[in-house]
């Protein structure tokens, strides 16, 4: 991945609340092994016709959307479903910034996995960019920032190993692998307090169907 | 030591290593569910970096949610809905080869909807961390498991090292006193519940069923309520193990056996919140106030009973939700005419949900113009079903009996409603589109589900079910 410092763009504004996975990429979609090419898909019920044609009552097809890579969003964006497709269409789409009052867990957790900024702002600022799509944002990833084209200044927090990552354009499997011999510790702990439950070597009681207690 | 909820107990015994402020913990993960459609990325990763999984024998696969729900060709052609769907299925059968992972596939008398399988297994124990590439693994927290659903980033991070990177999540406790009227369904509950605390009302924490009614719920109910905990925004849903707990996992194939048997119960007793612990969040329900329910728009947060006037939008997104439905504020839903009906799903496909909807449809038929899809959740489901007649009930009455699989709920596998069709689902989710494109998704139980199929529109199932029992 490419380390990720600051972003400057326009901004296009979606003010619907409750945003879907489903609405951002639909199921159909999904029957793909690859990740890539998913950005044609990118909220493509809202986006395209029955006929095919652009949808010109979908606030990103307005001409003043076009090249724009931060996408304001309305509240609790991306709720529902696990699927990473969705932050994979959207960047694929050109997406590289979403910014909400509130963004669902598991999409904030896959956004951020793949570079895709997931930034939650405080109600006011919010209300503010959803009233003014177009504006000129700058966001800025070491000093968790957002600046208006007045100046004005708004602070906002990544989860500090996601930012980590972020900035250094390095993946979290990475540092999973690097703690190996913590987990192999961990899981010959676990083995041998399992043996001890149940009266047998670590080698027999290797099996799921010893679940784990507390 | 201080005193505990169910999540920080299960959470604690999994920590690889605490979280610091600059890193999330590391959560060891008991077991990893795996299926077609958000694996594939995953295992390229692995071999992209030349990595093994660190624990297979952890890891369960399934075919499920890209899979035709009609039979074989006579040549064993399967109707797969286009190419890329049969070579999502035929990646996965590759790579749990190559990876070594047990695969309940085509052929399989143990294949089905992944989170009924898991239990139905007996995969699925008390106290475990579980995971799969699915946000219905919450499913899993009926037994006092810590399960949630990840991306297939993380899904390759358990493949790889059994583990995962995560910020302890807040906890919410959601006590449900008294009990259920007669003839309202743990499906009702839930829906009461997510219409109470709304859509987003979960985000960042870990919720904790508890109280007099959450008791009294079987294990299927309690599934029924784990399964949509995500559906009020929260990481995982978890129900206390108890008596029912035991009585339902014990002799399972992958339960433990004998004297292990009696020790293991001895440890999962142990998992509940001790006296004294906190929340961070605490809500109250009368389960004695909780009557059928549906939802009216077009999230799960917008749910009201069924006889309930449909409330006016507050907002043009609320409106363009209620046009989308074609609903009228102020008319209840209970009444509006139905297209098809949709039985099964992760939610509600367990065999008392399709006993429940036999009872109603028993010597019935039904509406003219309503087309019903029953779809078990797995292959043991379908099993005991035809071995009570069920599929027959069905039959007769004009249902399509299918074979199991996500089917409907997520609509990929060619299993739709076609524009403007309005679904009475026992599923999860009404999002716009889920169910095919411009179809209108009225979430309901099984019971309602069944009497809305017979009435032709959304009906009360209480007269129905009345009528069943005498």
């Amino acid at each position: 991945m490419k380390p990720i410092t600051r972003i400057r763009s326009r901004t296009a504004v979606l003010a619907d609340e409750n945003v879907d996975t489903d609405r951002i990429i639909p199921a159909r979609f999904l029957t793909t092994t690859s990740r890539e090419g998913l950005g044609r898909h990118c909220f493509n019920d809202w986006r395209w016709l029955p006929d095919g044609s652009a949808n010109p009552e979908f606030a990103l097809n307005r001409p003043e959307a076009a090249g724009c890579s931060i996408l304001v969003a309305g509240r609790n964006f991306g709720c529902g479903s696990s699927r990473e497709h969705a932050p994979w269409a959207l960047l694929d789409y050109g997406i590289q910034a979403v910014i909400s009052s509130e963004i669902a867990d598991i999409f904030r957790n896959n956004a951020l996995k793949n570079g895709l900024l997931a930034i939650v702002l405080g109600e006011p600022v919010h209300r503010w960019l959803l009233a003014h799509p177009g504006v000129e944002l700058g966001i800025d990833v070491v000093a968790e920032t957002i600046t208006l084209p007045d100046g004005r200044e708004f602070g906002f927090r990544l989860e500090p190993f996601a930012r980590h990552c972020l900035l250094e354009g390095v993946d979290q499997l990475g540092f999973l692998l690097q703690q190996g011999d913590l987990i192999d510790a961990f899981i010959r702990e676990r083995e041998g307090r399992e043996a001890a439950i149940h009266g047998r070597t670590a080698q027999e009681s290797r099996s799921p169907t010893t679940g784990a207690g507390t | 030591m201080n005193p505990r909820t169910l999540f920080e107990k299960v959470w604690d015994a999994h920590l690889v290593t605490r979280e610091t402020p600059q890193t999330p913990a590391v959560l060891y993960i008991d077991l990893h569910l795996l299926h077609e459609v958000t694996s594939p990325q995953a295992f390229d990763e692995l071999r992209a970096r030349q990595l093994q999984l660190r624990q297979p024998d952890r890891a369960l696969a399934t075919l499920d949610h890209s899979t035709p729900t009609l039979p074989a060709a006579a040549g064993g052609e399967r109707p797969y809905t286009n190419p890329a769907a049969k070579a999502q299925v035929a990646q996965l059968e590759a790579n749990s080869v190559q990876f070594g992972v047990e695969l309940h596939g085509w052929g399989s008398r143990q294949r089905g909807i992944v989170h009924v399988i898991g239990p139905e297994l007996g995969a699925t124990q008390p106290g475990m961390t579980i995971v799969c590439g699915d946000s219905h693994t919450s499913t899993h927290g009926a037994f006092g498991a810590l399960a949630f659903g990840i991306g297939t980033t993380e899904v390759g991070h358990v493949l790889a090292t059994q583990c995962l990177l995560q910020r302890k999540p807040k906890t919410m406790a959601i006590t449900v006193e008294g009990r259920l009227p007669a003839g309202v369904a743990a499906k009702d509950l839930i829906l009461a519940i997510i219409g109470r605390i709304g859509v987003a009302g979960g985000t960042g924490h870990v919720i904790e069923y508890r109280g007099e009614a959450i008791r009294a719920l079987s294990m299927e109910e309690r599934m029924t309520v784990c399964n949509m905990s995500i559906e009020a925004g929260a990481r995982a849903g978890m129900i206390a193990p108890d008596q029912t707990t035991f009585a339902w996992l014990q002799g399972r194939e992958r339960a433990p056996k004998g004297a292990d048997w009696n020790r293991a119960v001895e440890r999962w007793q142990q998992l509940v919140t001790d006296d004294g612990a906190s929340f961070d969040r605490e809500v109250v329900i009368d389960a004695g106030d909780i009557v059928p329910t549906v939802t009216y728009g077009t999230h799960p947060g917008m749910a009201i009973p069924m006889n309930a006037p449909v409330p006016a939008a507050r907002t043009a997104v609320e409106q363009r939700a209620l046009d989308y439905m074609q609903v009228t504020p102020g008319q209840p839903m209970q009444g509006m005419q139905v297209d098809v009906v949709f039985l099964g799903s992760c939610t509600n496909s367990r065999l008392p949900d399709l006993r429940v909807a036999a009872g109603i449809l028993r010597g019935r038929k039904l509406a003219p113009g309503v087309r019903m899809l029953v779809v078990p959740g797995s292959e043991q489901v379908r099993v005991d079903a035809e071995a009570e007649g069920l599929d027959q009930v069905f039959r007769a009455a004009g249902a399509e009996w299918r074979l199991p699989g996500c089917s409907m709920c997520i609509a990929m596998n060619g299993d739709q409603a076609q524009p403007g069709q309005l679904v009475v689902s026992t599923s999860n989710r009404n999002f716009e589109g889920r169910q095919g494109k411009g179809a209108r998704t009225v979430l309901a139980s099984p019971a309602t589900a069944a009497a809305s199929a017979i009435a032709g529109r959304i009906a009360d199932p209480r007269e129905y079910l009345a009528e069943a029992i005498a």
